[in-house]
């Protein structure tokens, strides 16, 4: 699971939970992987992230490097910033590990790079 | 002063008939491109057009899967000779700089429904002797291919004795018909029962209008067929399923003559496969029913196939058990227990989810199922911010069909919308069992009055 899809995912869903975002990340295994730059995507994509949230999942799985704690100005021509924007939102994924419900707690398992988000029948 | 517009001749492959002008509406609105016909189009395999610059021309057989080839008409007529006397009159300064001493080139007969052999294709070049070309011939890479064009008709097992339509022009551009079998289901790696094939993924990327770097989810992903069409142009992809052991490439195998599913299978494997890892984003384990996407998170395009509840279940996490919870030791390895969702929930759902997480503009193609004899526009899933633009058929069974349906968002839910009342959908399901039942109870009597009959007849026959 890569922190592009953290970034979108709240347990509003889950029933007593008002707020569901951000999810916790308990990662045990990360791996990094050499994924092909497009500028522009990365450029498109930024407006629409959470940054704060970006920011704290890259540095609490260990993967922040040197990605700036506030957004730059300008940053659609920084190629040298959309470069380190892409390596923790594309480059960077959790393989094996669990998302956590910020308020019930409830983990979400993911196995093999792919999270499993599925509640139980007495959940739902 | 702006340059003429020019005759063009689109010539498409003659399978999914109906999709075609729904693929080339959307590919003509997605590069904002104009197209004007000349005369409309009815069941002919090729559409007659005019475009203001050969470079819209091109752009639009760049993302194409039903063209096959485009020309620039310099003659159509329903008779040869005719056809011969126009080219004799076409404009020089048109047909010049194409024959130029430096320009080497090919003539190529194409003859639509009735087979010749070389030698006649080779008379039928040598009629066109009086055009002024003054390049080389070059039957391996030339830089002019001309082309010329006879259509029988449509009926494969009785030709005319003459062609109904003759053409002839300078070769564009063609379509992406050779993507069709790259992306073939035979040779991609991890594929299920209900894979789509490539060519219907690739009209419905084209219809969903993805471009380069948009974001496209498919909530009912299965084995991803969609998505590698999607990543194909340009999408960056998402998924999600019910199915853990399908995103896990855990089911059965969907090849007879394989045992096991490889270890390795999965949708992202077929991403590498195709070189579209990069456009590979996730796949999430998740039922629909339960959304666990961001309430401003938007995706660009949205392209499904929903399960129909035949061949693929219509499931989502529930139980009818009252109070039921899964205690504290079987946590860990419980499988949920899953209830029947219904396809009338399933589209509201997806409708719902559509005219909230789509951006304004954006689309929503997907397949729904049904009755050929029921069916009736006002039937279909609708909702106050999607916009029907287009509806097409493919038959499935005599009496079964799917439409591929096309939305387009005009507008973000107010509040009220959010919340709405859908109109109930017939449930295909049901009524898929309820023929069923009926023919095969009718097709057991049939059988059983011709066995009685004949046995009667039988029996008269020794007395």
């Amino acid at each position: 699971m890569k922190l592009l899809t953290h970034n979108m995912l709240t347990s509003k869903c889950m029933k007593g939970v008002s707020v569901g975002y951000p999810l916790g990340i308990n990662a045990s295994d990360v791996r990094v992987s050499e994924v092909d730059f497009n500028p522009d995507f990365i450029a498109r994509m930024i407006p629409k992230l959470d940054w704060a949230v970006l920011y704290n999942a890259a540095e609490s799985i260990g993967q922040l490097e040197d990605l700036p704690k506030d957004l730059a100005n300008n940053y659609e021509n920084d190629q040298e910033f959309l470069k380190k924007v892409h390596h923790v939102l594309l480059e960077v994924d959790i393989i094996n590990g669990e998302l956590v419900c910020p308020e019930t707690g409830r983990k979400f398992p993911i196995n093999n790079g792919i999270p499993n988000m599925l509640l139980n029948e007495d959940e739902v | 002063m702006t340059k003429p517009w020019r005759t063009y001749l689109l010539w498409f492959a003659q399978e999914h008939v109906e999709f075609r002008v729904a693929e080339i509406d959307s590919l003509l609105s997605l590069f904002n491109i104009e197209m004007r016909f000349t005369h409309k189009p009815v069941t002919e395999p090729y559409w007659i057009v005019e475009f203001a610059s050969e470079r819209d021309v091109q752009l639009l057989a760049s993302r194409s899967v039903s063209l096959r080839n485009c020309l620039e008409l310099w003659g159509h007529e329903k008779e040869v000779w005719k056809l011969h006397e126009k080219l004799k009159c076409y404009p020089r300064n048109l047909m010049d700089p194409y024959l130029q001493p430096n320009k080497s080139f090919k003539i190529e007969v194409e003859t639509f429904c009735k087979h010749f052999t070389q030698k006649e294709k080779v008379d039928k070049i040598e009629t066109f002797s009086y055009l002024p070309v003054q390049g080389p011939v070059d039957l391996r890479n030339p830089d002019v291919i001309l082309q010329y064009i006879e259509y029988y008709g449509t009926v494969a097992n009785n030709p005319p004795e003459l062609p109904y339509d003759v053409f002839f022009g300078r070769w564009v551009a063609s379509g992406l018909r050779q993507l069709i079998k790259k992306l073939s289901l035979k040779t991609r790696k991890f594929i299920g029962n209900t894979s789509m094939d490539p060519q219907l993924s690739l009209l419905m990327a084209n219809q969903a209008k993805i471009k380069n770097g948009d974001i496209v989810l498919d909530p009912f992903v299965g084995s991803g067929s969609l998505l590698v069409a999607a990543a194909e142009f340009g999408g960056y992809v998402f998924g999600t399923d019910i199915d853990y052991l399908m995103l896990h490439g855990r089911t059965r195998p969907s090849r007879i003559a394989q045992k096991k599913r490889e270890k390795d299978e999965s949708i992202r494997a077929n991403m590498k496969q195709y070189n579209l890892e990069h456009r590979y984003l996730d796949v999430l384990v998740n039922d629909f029913a339960m959304q666990f996407w961001r309430e401003g998170c938007k995706f660009d395009a949205i392209v499904t196939d929903p399960p129909y509840g035949i061949r693929e279940a219509t499931e989502r996490v529930g139980t009818s058990k009252e109070n039921y919870t899964v205690s504290e030791e079987h946590l860990p390895t419980h499988i949920p227990a899953k209830i029947e969702y219904g396809i009338s929930n399933i589209y509201k759902d997806l409708l719902s989810f559509s005219a909230k997480h789509l951006k304004v503009g954006g689309r929503v193609v997907c397949w729904f199922p049904v009755f050929r004899q029921d069916y009736n526009e006002d039937g279909l899933p609708s909702h106050p911010c999607l916009k029907l633009v287009a509806n097409c058929e493919q038959t499935l069974t005599k009496v079964t069909a799917r439409r591929l349906l096309t939305f387009e968002k005009l507008r973000d839910p107010t509040e009220q919308e959010l919340n709405m009342d859908h109109k109930e959908i017939t449930d295909f399901r049901e009524k898929y069992f309820v023929v069923r039942e009926e023919t095969r109870k009718e097709r057991r009597m049939k059988e059983a009055r011709v066995r009685e009959e004949n046995r009667l007849q039988h029996i008269r026959d020794k007395v």
